[in-house]
């Protein structure tokens, strides 16, 4: 059988067009994004004509792969685990609405944050949502339950929300394809009330959702992806979930392990399989990637006295990734350790592209703000947030996406005049316009600046939504046209570029510069590929 | 057979290139592999590390344990010395010695090439002085490729195979050009291990 070497976030990708998706919502965030690009480039989903396109933000694209299964078409949303807060609404009201067509949430938490603002564990809203959760181990189960996960999302008639974490999303291994099932037919809901969440249906369709939790249950419990494994030495059990499971697997490499084992890869936890290991076990360790979500819902649903051990208990550390070593360590095993790391290793952390428009902005920022005491710069989620960092020192807060223009207001508000927003294109068609609206009704004396490189580029260079929009954006907000500035950020500008920022610090209302200049990675990229254009007109 | 590799760079460096030849000759011998990479923020010209596993039966974990590396391929030196707590006692350090200079208190060069001295087994080579000998200061990564070779447990002829399979699209002169790069990086390895 040939298999194909992806990451883990191409096996769903392929998982979800060989489960005959018609389409895919997602806005991008890292360790997400490659889901969507891996759609976007995939010659059968082309072919197919699956709808792939980046969405504005995570809550605009939940509610499209929502319509599209009241449509009666399958569809997955992708995003980040932070993507899952801008689309909570939406999520946790579809568990209530449930489906027609199969829906998959797929979101990718970032334990260690490796490229994220906190290491919030999505099982909980899978949780505080009522929907089943499928954890894969490995590539080719993340291949395996995206394909069968729209038939288990129709059948239980929910979203099912598939979750993984940074190593599996960006590992690759080869992985086995099964056949690709065919699209659905555009077929309405049977029960024309089914999605008219008034509070009359809502209390009819929320009871019928606590009436299915058995059914879930009974569902995780015939789970393929979950394994009861008996030990030989029953004292001891341990529960390992999604990736955790290698990290176990890796410490046993001649499957010599002993104790029993659960391989939990699907939620929620099978009652039967706590009570089967409560007969025998005087202790169970968790093994989990995030949170100690099992391990706190365990020391409930043990109906005797056993010693639980994982990330509460210490055995494990709280917060950050797991890994075979830290595994080791709970089980008591000793690791191996190679030699330090010499004294004169320093940190390299991630910066600015040299010749980035960002440096040019911060630069003329700096000086125009010079005079003034420092603490007077919001920022918001994007390359521009290295703003941070050493040489520019320019901005003091990152805190969600849009938060830059919303914060700078609140402390406008408060008497902090000047005061600014640094926003990059992106981000302000995500979640920075209703904040601008906010600015302009309450007449707010506030400089936002909005750092226009015509690409997401954080996460590799995806269509920015906002590309030609911004000044009409602004302009149909009720900025003043007068206060709409565009700068190309430049060295050679850079005296204009203070003056400005000097000028619209002085206006007493809701000013935005844009600096416009496109990101020297995608102008790369792009030449890239007009070179090639020239030298092989044909291909 | 098992061989536990740490890649180590700066983002834009490439080394994910290098990881994508090995692991192309890798499937084509039916061996498992699995790869982990870095994506996203650190990408920006800060330290980038991938762990690539080879072997001939399952592997369990995406990330190689601490001092279980066979292998520390490093395209620069001081990358090379910040994942030493992962390489085994028998392990390699294969690295490039041109440093890649973004950062305003890198230490000494002679003091991180005197670290990589002390490692008892070691092949510190100037893999951009020879790809600029080559003709393509591009390939030396390619060179780095090469260097590491006999450290793989992959005969080097699959390596190679990988590498013009992965350039053909570029034309014959250009993979022609990488297989020297290649050579020179092996036969220095193969003279100073």
């Amino acid at each position: 059988m040939q298999k194909n070497l992806f990451l883990g976030v191409e096996a769903i990708g392929q998982g979800a067009i060989d489960g005959g998706i018609s389409g895919v919502y997602a806005y991008p965030g890292t360790p997400s994004t490659e889901i969507t690009e891996f759609i976007q480039a995939n010659e059968l989903a082309l072919q197919k004509g699956i709808r792939s396109k980046w969405s504005a933000n995570e809550k605009t694209a939940y509610e499209a792969a929502l319509g599209m299964s009241y449509a009666g078409k399958r569809s997955m949303v992708c995003m980040k685990h932070v993507g899952l807060n801008v689309a909570a609404d939406a999520f946790i009201n579809s568990a209530i609405t449930g489906i027609n067509g199969g829906l998959i949430v797929t979101v990718a938490d970032d334990p260690s944050m490796h490229s994220s603002q906190n290491e919030q564990d999505s099982r909980f809203y899978g949780k505080f949502a009522m929907i089943p959760i499928l954890e894969p181990s490995n590539q080719q189960e993340a291949y395996d339950m995206v394909r069968e996960g729209f038939e288990l999302s129709e059948k239980l008639e929910v979203p099912v929300m598939v979750r993984i974490t940074t190593r599996l999303a960006h590992s690759r291994a080869g992985v086995i394809r099964s056949e690709v099932l065919p699209e659905k037919e555009v077929v309405l809901p049977a029960d024309p009330s089914q999605f008219v969440l008034l509070p009359a249906i809502a209390r009819r369709r929320y009871k019928g959702l606590l009436e299915k939790q058995e059914l879930f249950e009974k569902t995780a419990k015939k789970s393929k992806y979950n394994e009861y494994i008996k030990g030989e030495d029953k004292s001891f059990g341990i529960i390992a979930c999604g990736i955790a499971y290698n990290y176990l697997k890796e410490n046993y490499p001649k499957d010599d392990c002993l104790y029993t084992v659960l391989k939990l890869s699907q939620y929620p936890v099978p009652q039967k399989y706590l009570d089967k290991m409560a007969k025998h076990c005087e202790e169970v360790l968790v093994l989990e990637e995030g949170y100690p979500v099992v391990e706190e819902h365990i020391k409930a649903a043990f109906k005797k006295d056993i010693q639980v051990s994982g990330r509460l208990s210490g055995a494990l550390p709280r917060d950050g990734e797991l890994n075979a070593d830290l595994v080791a360590k709970a089980l008591g095993k000793e690791t191996q350790l190679g030699a330090d790391v010499p004294e004169l290793v320093v940190n390299r952390p991630p910066a600015l592209c040299q010749g980035c428009g960002h440096q040019d902005m911060y630069k003329a920022l700096n000086q125009a703000l010079d005079k003034y005491t420092k603490g007077r710069v919001f920022s918001d989620i994007g390359c521009y947030t290295l703003g941070a960092l050493p040489p520019y020192k320019s901005i003091y807060s990152c805190v969600d996406m849009g938060a830059s223009v919303t914060m700078a207001k609140g402390a406008a508000d408060a008497g902090l005049i000047p005061s600014v927003a640094v926003i990059g294109d992106s981000t302000f068609t995500h979640s920075g316009i209703t904040g601008l609206l906010d600015a302009v009704n309450d007449e707010a004396n506030i400089v936002v600046v909005i750092s226009d490189n015509e690409s997401v580029s954080m996460t590799g260079g995806q269509e920015s939504s906002a590309l030609g929009k911004i000044e009409s954006i602004c302009t149909g907000v009720g900025v003043d046209p007068n206060h709409i500035r565009v700068l190309t950020p430049l060295k050679k500008y850079h005296d204009m570029m203070v003056q400005t920022f000097e000028e619209e610090i002085a206006y007493d209302g809701v000013s935005v510069i844009v600096f416009r200049r496109e990101c020297i990675q995608a102008a790369a990229k792009r030449l890239r590929k007009e070179k090639k254009m020239k030298d092989n007109p044909n291909k | 057979m098992k061989t536990d590799i740490i890649l180590a760079g700066v983002g834009g460096q490439g080394i994910l290139s290098i990881a994508s030849i090995i692991g192309d000759a890798a499937i084509n011998e039916n061996l498992f592999l699995k790869q982990a990479e870095t994506h996203g923020m650190s990408q920006r010209g800060g330290a980038v590390q991938s762990h690539l596993r080879i072997s001939d039966c399952e592997i369990a974990a995406d990330l190689i344990p601490l001092g279980k590396a066979d292998l520390i391929l490093s395209v620069e030196p001081m990358e090379a010395l910040r994942y030493l707590p992962f390489l085994s006692p028998e392990g390699y350090v294969v690295t490039n010695t041109t440093p890649f200079i973004n950062i305003p208190n890198y230490p000494d060069v002679e003091a991180v090439l005197a670290e990589i001295e002390k490692q008892p087994r070691f092949v510190a080579i100037d893999a951009d002085k020879i790809a600029a000998e080559i003709g393509n200061k591009r390939a030396s990564n390619v060179v780095m490729l090469g260097a590491a070779t006999p450290f793989l447990n992959i005969e080097p002829e699959k390596i190679e195979a990988g590498i013009a399979h992965i350039f053909s699209r570029k034309g014959e002169a250009v993979v022609e050009m990488n297989r020297k790069a290649f050579k020179a990086g092996l036969d220095f390895a193969m003279a100073n291990k």
